[in-house]
Parts: C-alpha cells; sequence; structure tokens
C-alpha cells in the first residue's frame, strides 16, 4: 500500500511538472492518466519493494555524494589514459565478490560499476561480479572494496525491505 | 524568474560548466576512436555519459533560471543518470554472448575462461 501511494505521488508529481498546467479539467485528465499507470503497474505486479524501492531511498542518497566524487576522478583517470595511452592503459578482466544479499544491492553495486568510467561490469554470476576495467588505478580501487562496503550499506539489513 | 542577481553571474557560471563538458564530450569522442578494442571503447563513452553530459545540462540550466525548464534538465540528468549504465552493460553483455572477448593485457586474469557466459 505504501509503495502504491509513493509511486501515486512520484507520477503525479512528475506529470505536474512536465506540464505546468492549473486548469482544473486537464488536471482531471493527469489524475485519471496517474490511475490508469498505477492499475497497469499492479496489474504487473511491479509495485514492490524491488521494482518501487522506496525503503532505501534515503540511505541512497547519503551514497550520492561520495559516488559522485568517484565519478569525478574516475573521468579523470579515465581522460588522463585517453590523452596519454602509452602505459596508463592496462585493460584487465576481474572478479570481485559483492556482498549484498539481495538482487536490488547486486543491482545497485554493478550500476555503481558500469556508471563509474574505467570500469564495465559484464556478467553477475552467484554473488560474483566479472568487471572489465581500463587501467590500474581503476582496477585497484574496484579490489579496494570500498563502492562493495558502501552499497552494502545502502542495501541496508535483510528483512527491513519490505 | 527574475532573481535579484546581475544575470552575467549566470553567464559566467554557464561557461564554466559547458566549457569542461565540450571538452570532456570531445575527449570521450577521441577516446571511442584510439582505445583497442570494444570492451575498451566502453570507457570513454562512459566520460561522455557521466560527467560530459552533466556538466553540459548543469550549465544549460544556469541559462534556464528558477522555471520549468530547469525542473526537465534535471529530470532529464537523473534519467541519463540511471539508463546510461544500464545501456553500456547491455552493450557488453551483447558482445560476450555474439563471441567477442576482451583483448587483456594481462594473462593471469584469465576470469572469462568459460567464454564470458554465467
Amino acid at each position: 500500500m505504501l509503495h502504491t501511494i509513493s509511486l501515486s505521488i512520484g507520477l503525479a508529481a512528475l506529470w505536474w511538472l512536465l506540464s505546468g498546467y492549473t486548469i482544473p479539467l486537464i488536471l482531471a485528465f493527469g489524475a485519471g492518466s496517474v490511475a490508469l499507470v498505477v492499475y497497469i503497474a499492479h496489474r504487473m505486479d511491479v509495485v514492490d519493494h524491488e521494482g518501487h524501492p522506496i525503503q532505501v531511498t534515503w540511505r541512497w542518497l547519503t551514497y550520492l555524494p561520495w559516488l559522485g566524487k568517484e565519478i569525478v576522478m574516475a573521468n579523470i583517470d579515465v581522460v588522463k589514459a585517453v590523452l596519454s595511452p602509452k602505459g596508463r592503459v592496462h585493460t584487465s578482466v576481474l572478479r570481485t565478490k559483492a556482498t549484498q544479499k539481495t538482487e536490488l544491492g547486486h543491482v545497485i553495486y554493478a550500476n555503481s560499476i558500469t556508471l563509474t568510467p574505467g570500469t564495465v561490469t559484464l556478467a553477475v554470476e552467484d554473488g560474483v561480479m566479472i568487471v572489465h576495467a581500463l587501467t590500474r588505478g581503476a582496477a585497484d580501487g574496484l579490489k579496494s572494496g570500498e563502492m562493495d562496503r558502501r552499497c552494502t550499506a545502502v542495501e541496508g539489513a535483510p528483512g527491513e525491505d519490505r | 524568474m527574475a532573481l535579484p542577481i546581475d544575470p552575467i553571474i549566470f553567464d559566467i557560471l554557464t561557461w564554466l560548466f559547458i566549457l569542461p563538458g565540450a571538452v570532456l564530450l570531445i575527449i570521450g569522442g577521441i577516446g571511442m576512436i584510439t582505445m583497442p578494442d570494444v570492451f575498451a571503447r566502453m570507457h570513454p563513452a562512459g566520460v561522455i555519459d557521466t560527467l560530459g553530459c552533466e556538466l553540459i545540462l548543469v550549465g544549460l540550466m544556469f541559462q534556464a533560471g528558477l522555471s520549468i525548464v530547469t525542473i526537465k534538465l534535471a529530470l532529464i540528468l537523473a534519467f541519463i543518470f540511471f539508463t546510461s549504465p544500464t545501456a553500456t552493460h547491455a552493450l557488453a553483455r551483447a558482445c560476450l554472448n555474439s563471441g567477442v572477448t576482451p583483448k587483456v593485457d594481462e594473462e593471469k586474469s584469465a576470469a572469462l575462461s568459460r567464454g564470458g557466459r554465467p
């Protein structure tokens, strides 16, 4: 129920911010479209802790600044590699352990890896990520496991996510 | 909406964001051509996807001011933030599934000995 309310509020806010109308008739059409989308989402059975993960929102927002900093650092690393490839480009494929318990946690971690330039997640199997890294620095940064630790923290304790 | 600040400040801020963004787009484009194989080329494309386009969008927000356009730009930024890693990952998987294996500079990293398929 909480997910349905949250999804409705989110869709209504999106509709209104994108249209900017205040005419009652148009607003009613907007409310109708939101209701239709929520109904379809219910029929598709995607309005749950996984399809609409409101339980991680606040922890995820505290994770964002750190991820932003990592993205900037990784960008600088890749730009250096592009401008002087000699000795910097050192492609490797590595396996790194993902300590997250849920699939949502794995998605957050895998997307974070791919979002930072220099590392791309190729596959996930049994809690192990197969990652392609462009430089030594990118590979070492991943091996340190800090991103994994932070993503596990975003995911929170299991059982709390419902 | 007019703010009680000299608009030249926003023009300067726009330049400060759009110029580095444009430079990053060019560097990303160069990287996509010069990198050794398809997997390595995804990383410069990541530079374009993340910092390059975000800097340009933030620069545009300073031009739009406090209006509905800024909100739309912020939404574009958020959607690119969420969808670009998914697209990159889909591309990488498509390459692996069609039998392209990454060229690696390191012998012992034979993590893809099983052809990369889980």
